[in-house]
Formats: C-alpha cells, sequence, structure tokens
C-alpha cells in the first residue's frame, strides 16, 4: 500500500476519533461514539499491518492475540467499584508502550532503518516520548497500587522530596540532552533516562493521597495521550499525533475540572502532601462535644415516611461497601410511594472523575436524576430529607469559611445539604474525612448520624421502612 | 526540519479540537469519557507493530513484543470497558 493511501486512511481513522469524542457529550450517543472510535482504531491497526516495513507478523501477531486477552478479561471481569483501577492499569500499559516502542524505534534508527540521517527532532522527540512514558507507567501503577489497596492510600512523604523530584528530573534532561546532541554513540543513555523518568513516575505519586486521585488519574491519562503524539513525532505519524493530542487534551481538561472541584491548584494537590494530617481528638471534640445525635434505622424510616423530597448524596464510602443496590431498592421504594428522589453528585465524589453515575448507572437508576452540584445545590431548601452516604468533605459547610488560613477546604464548593430541613449521614464513625478536619455538619441541629456501614444501613432502612 | 512545522500545527490543532470536544462532554459520563479517551491513546498499537514487525535485531522484537501487548490490552480492554459503562446509562421508562 502507497504512504499516500496509508496516510488517507490514517485520517479516516483520526475523524472517526473525533466524531467518536464529540458523540460522548450526551449518554444517548455516547456508545456510537465508542463504537466510532473503535472503527477508528480497527481501520487504522489493518492499513498498519499493510506497511512495507513489517517482514515478519508473527511476533505482531502473538502480541496482538496475548494483549487482546489481557484486555479483554480484565475488561470484563473488573467490578464497576474497581473502575479508577482499571483505567489506570490501561493508561500505564499505553504509556509503558510507548516509551518501549521509541526506544525500539532508536534502536532501529540507529541501524539505519528509518532515515539517512538521525535529526535532532527524532532524538528530541524520542526523549519527550520516553520521559512522558515512564512517568505514564509507573505512575500509573503506583496509583492503581493504592486503589486496589496493595498500598496505603494515605500520602508517603519522603524527606527532601520535592529536591529529590527535581534532581531527578534535571538527570533526565541531561541524559535527554546527551543522546539528543550525540545520537550516533548507542541507545543506552535512552534507558538510563527512562529508567529514571520510571523511578521520578513514583516519587511524584505515592505522596499524593487516595481522595486526589481524580487528579491523578486525569493527569496520568493526559501523559499518555502526549506520550503518544510525542511516539507519532518519531514515525511521523500523524494518526498518532492527532489522537495523543486528543487524549493529551481530555486528560488536562478533566485536571482542571478536578481542581477547581477541590479549589485547589494543580500544584498543591501534586506537590502538599494533603491528607497527611489527621484532626487531633480534642479539636473533634471540641466540635462533636454532646450535639451529635445518633439515630436508627427505624427513626430515619419514619422521617423518609413523611418526605416528599429525598436527596441522596453519595461518596466514596458507597463505592467501598457495594452499597449501590442497596440505594436502588431503597430509592425504588420510595418512589414507590410516591416520593420524589434525586441524586446530588459532587464532581470529585469518588477516585475518578465522574465514578459515583457509573455506580448509580450499574444500579440501573436513571442518569437523568443524577445532578450536578451547581444543579441541585438551589433546591435543598425544598428538599425534606437528605441522606449523605460515605461522603464528608464535600458536605463541610467549614469550606464556606474562606477567612480561617488554617482550614484545608477553604472555598472549596460544597453540597449545601445543611439547608435541608433533616440530613441524615450514613457512616461507621464519627473519623475525619480525607481533609483530615472535623464536620461540623455532623453536630448541626438538624442532623442526625446513622451509624454503620453504608451497605447494611441501606437495607435496614428499606426493611424499617416495609415494616412500618 | 521540513517535517517540523507540519507535524507541529497538526498537533497544535488536534489539541484545541481536543478542548472544543471534551469542554461539551457533561461530567455525568466523566468516566467513560476518560476511559474511551484512554483506549485512544492505545493508538500507540500503530508505532509498535511497524517496529515490532521490522525485526532488525531480537532487541527490538522482544521489545516490540511487549510493547504491542501492552498496548493491544489498552485498546482492546479500553474499548470494551468503556462500552460496558455505557451501556448501563439509561433514562427513566417513561
Amino acid at each position: 500500500m502507497s504512504l499516500q493511501l496509508m496516510n488517507f486512511f490514517y485520517l479516516i481513522a483520526s475523524v472517526l476519533f473525533i466524531l467518536g469524542l464529540k458523540y460522548m457529550s450526551h449518554p444517548r450517543t455516547a456508545v456510537r461514539g465508542n463504537l466510532l472510535g473503535a472503527l477508528g482504531m480497527l481501520i487504522a491497526i489493518v492499513v498498519t499491518l499493510m506497511d512495507r516495513n513489517i517482514v515478519s507478523y508473527q511476533v505482531i501477531v502473538a502480541g496482538l492475540v496475548v494483549g487482546g486477552l489481557i484486555g479483554a478479561i480484565m475488561a470484563y471481569r473488573a467490578p464497576m467499584t474497581a473502575m479508577p483501577q482499571v483505567v489506570a492499569v490501561f493508561n500505564g500499559f499505553g504509556g509503558g508502550a510507548s516509551a518501549l516502542a521509541v526506544g525500539a524505534a532508536f534502536i532501529e534508527a540507529l541501524k539505519g532503518s528509518f532515515f539517512e540521517e538521525i535529526n535532532v527532532l527524532f532524538t528530541s522527540s524520542v526523549a519527550i516520548a520516553g520521559f512522558i512514558g515512564g512517568i505514564a507507567f509507573t505512575g500509573s501503577g503506583v496509583a492503581f497500587a493504592k486503589l486496589q489497596g496493595l498500598m496505603k492510600e494515605r500520602p508517603i512523604i519522603l524527606p527532601y522530596r520535592h529536591l529529590i523530584n527535581i534532581a531527578l528530573a534535571l538527570i533526565c534532561v541531561a541524559l535527554s540532552v546527551m543522546f539528543v546532541m550525540n545520537p550516533a554513540s548507542s541507545s543506552a543513555t535512552y534507558w538510563i533516562m527512562l529508567a529514571v523518568a520510571c523511578v521520578l513516575g513514583i516519587t511524584l505519586v505515592i505522596p499524593i493521597g487516595g481522595a486526589d486521585m481524580p487528579v491523578v488519574i486525569s493527569l496520568l491519562n493526559a501523559y499518555s495521550g502526549l506520550a503518544a503524539a510525542g511516539h507519532g513525532w518519531v514515525l511521523n505519524n500523524s494518526v498518532l499525533i492527532i489522537s495523543g493530542s486528543l487524549v493529551g487534551s481530555a486528560g488536562f481538561i478533566l485536571t482542571a475540572v478536578m481542581c477547581k472541584a477541590m479549589n485547589r491548584s494543580l500544584t498543591n494537590v501534586m506537590f502538599a502532601g494533603v491528607g497527611e494530617i489527621v484532626a487531633s481528638e480534642a479539636e473533634s471534640k471540641d466540635v462533636y462535644a454532646g450535639r451529635v445525635k445518633a439515630t436508627s434505622p427505624e427513626e430515619v424510616a419514619m422521617l423518609l415516611e413523611g418526605a416528599r423530597r429525598v436527596v441522596i448524596v453519595p461518596g466514596y464510602g458507597l463505592a467501598v461497601a457495594q452499597a449501590q443496590y442497596a440505594i436502588q431498592d431503597l430509592t425504588n421504594y420510595l418512589e414507590s410511594k410516591g416520593v420524589e428522589v434525586e441524586f446530588a453528585i459532587h464532581p470529585v465524589a469518588g477516585r475518578m472523575p465522574g465514578h459515583m453515575n457509573v455506580l448509580l448507572a450499574e444500579a440501573n437508576i436513571p442518569y437523568d436524576k443524577l445532578k450536578e452540584m451547581d444543579e441541585i445545590n438551589p433546591t435543598f431548601r425544598q428538599t425534606d430529607v437528605v441522606i449523605v452516604i460515605g461522603a464528608n468533605d464535600v458536605v463541610n459547610p467549614i469550606a464556606r469559611n474562606v477567612t480561617d488560613p488554617s482550614n484545608p477546604i477553604a472555598g472549596m464548593p460544597i453540597l449545601n445539604v445543611d439547608e435541608a430541613r433533616s440530613v441524615v449521614i450514613v457512616k461507621r464513625s464519627l473519623s475525619p474525612g480525607f481533609a483530615g478536619i472535623a464536620n461540623p455538619l455532623f453536630a448541626a441541629d438538624n442532623s442526625l448520624m446513622l451509624f454503620g456501614d453504608a451497605k447494611k444501613m441501606a437495607v435496614a432502612l428499606v426493611a424499617a421502612l416495609k415494616e412500618a | 526540519m521540513d517535517v517540523f512545522v507540519p507535524a507541529l500545527t497538526i498537533f497544535i490543532l488536534a489539541l484545541f479540537v481536543g478542548f472544543e470536544l471534551i469542554s461539551k462532554v457533561p461530567p455525568l459520563l466523566h468516566t467513560p469519557l476518560m476511559s474511551g479517551a484512554n483506549a485512544i491513546s492505545g493508538i500507540t498499537l500503530v508505532g509498535t507493530l511497524i517496529t515490532s514487525g521490522t525485526q532488525l535485531t531480537t532487541l527490538t522484537t522482544i521489545l516490540g513484543f511487549t510493547a504491542v501487548v501492552m498496548a493491544t490490552a489498552n485498546v482492546v480492554g479500553g474499548f470494551l470497558v468503556t462500552h460496558r459503562m455505557l451501556a448501563m446509562f439509561r433514562r427513566k421508562e417513561q
């Protein structure tokens, strides 16, 4: 197949990716969008297999089969609660593949297979793709380990960690400059640089705590996109450049959205090591002393009997307890009694952007009931009962206190649940959320604490409602 | 250097297209968006195919094979898991 014809098919693939992302803007068309993306990918792969540089297909077919099986098994076996770590793994694979492939391309270019002469553009693209790909690979690995519970979610703070990171980054830059300036020697410098970048990926992500994972995952997603784009520069391949930058911008936009939803800068999320401090006992006692009212499922059932509008606020605790189906039963029962039920989704609820929506969709809750923060906030005043399940910082009214410099969540946009007539908080204990601060909502006059596991309590609520 | 400017043009323009498209995706679909975009970034597979098929040295073949496995897992798993998620989103039955 001529180069011209190949590039023509790559253009078709690129257009399909763009259309696919366009259709992602509405749940009605999103399935079609994903299929268009997959079709674009198929076209790009088939066309590439006809490349005249390819002399043998055994290795390729073996790789496609093994990789396809791994991907398919992971995609089908993963529970919806584990989506953040699944995305992290795939992301790491993408970044790692870019890093290895540009390294291999570099070796082959040294043997003279691609060009007459290796130029600076080629070697710098190799350096950039390898650097970003290496960070995306190990960074995603650490994110996976934290999300999967293989590693503690709390931040791991190394002494002099900023210095270490800067030093590692500088070593990568120095090594890159070495082989960009003098490529003819060997590719060894590249592999050392890649190894250092892999270490940097680890040291960058270990100080970041669990609740900041939505930002990290978005950012790593952007990195693996950029690594693919860099790979495209190496091979001078337009479809790689286009799709890489599409994914890059997706990752950066989501990163910005997540940071905004926490009212923190990206630098703060990446480098501040938030989540290491836990509220002192004394401080919590001050806030809660004698004012926290524990309640029972029966009492909450009575509240719900008299309610006309109920809003449920899900948080990461819902995912941990796998409570989505129990919540579905509760919703169905309330709706059968004529109660209006809606869900208030905070942008950073869960461990990745939009995590809660997927869990509730899995439990057959129609998406028109899932409301964004700005849409639902004005309605809390007309809400009889709010049920907060496994969320904490995103409903903490302290966030409105922007003048206190010691307030770690000052100015963070929150769900104004305290404006509702009654608030029921389902939680195991009074322990602080990720921000490590006490939540005065738990001690408010209109709040009731329902202590226990999210799933068990939702089941108990339905049982109590049916008995009453 | 004659390929530099055309490649840069494509790169920058695609960033703008991506920005426009992604800004229109509602937070409701941010998880599938991310896994779908992630699957698209598996396009790096195209590059790994070329590298692993040329078979210049054993080393590049091994590297190429590993890269093909990882990129394919990224592509296949990414699109499948996105499909699984998107298929669950439904409206209220009227």
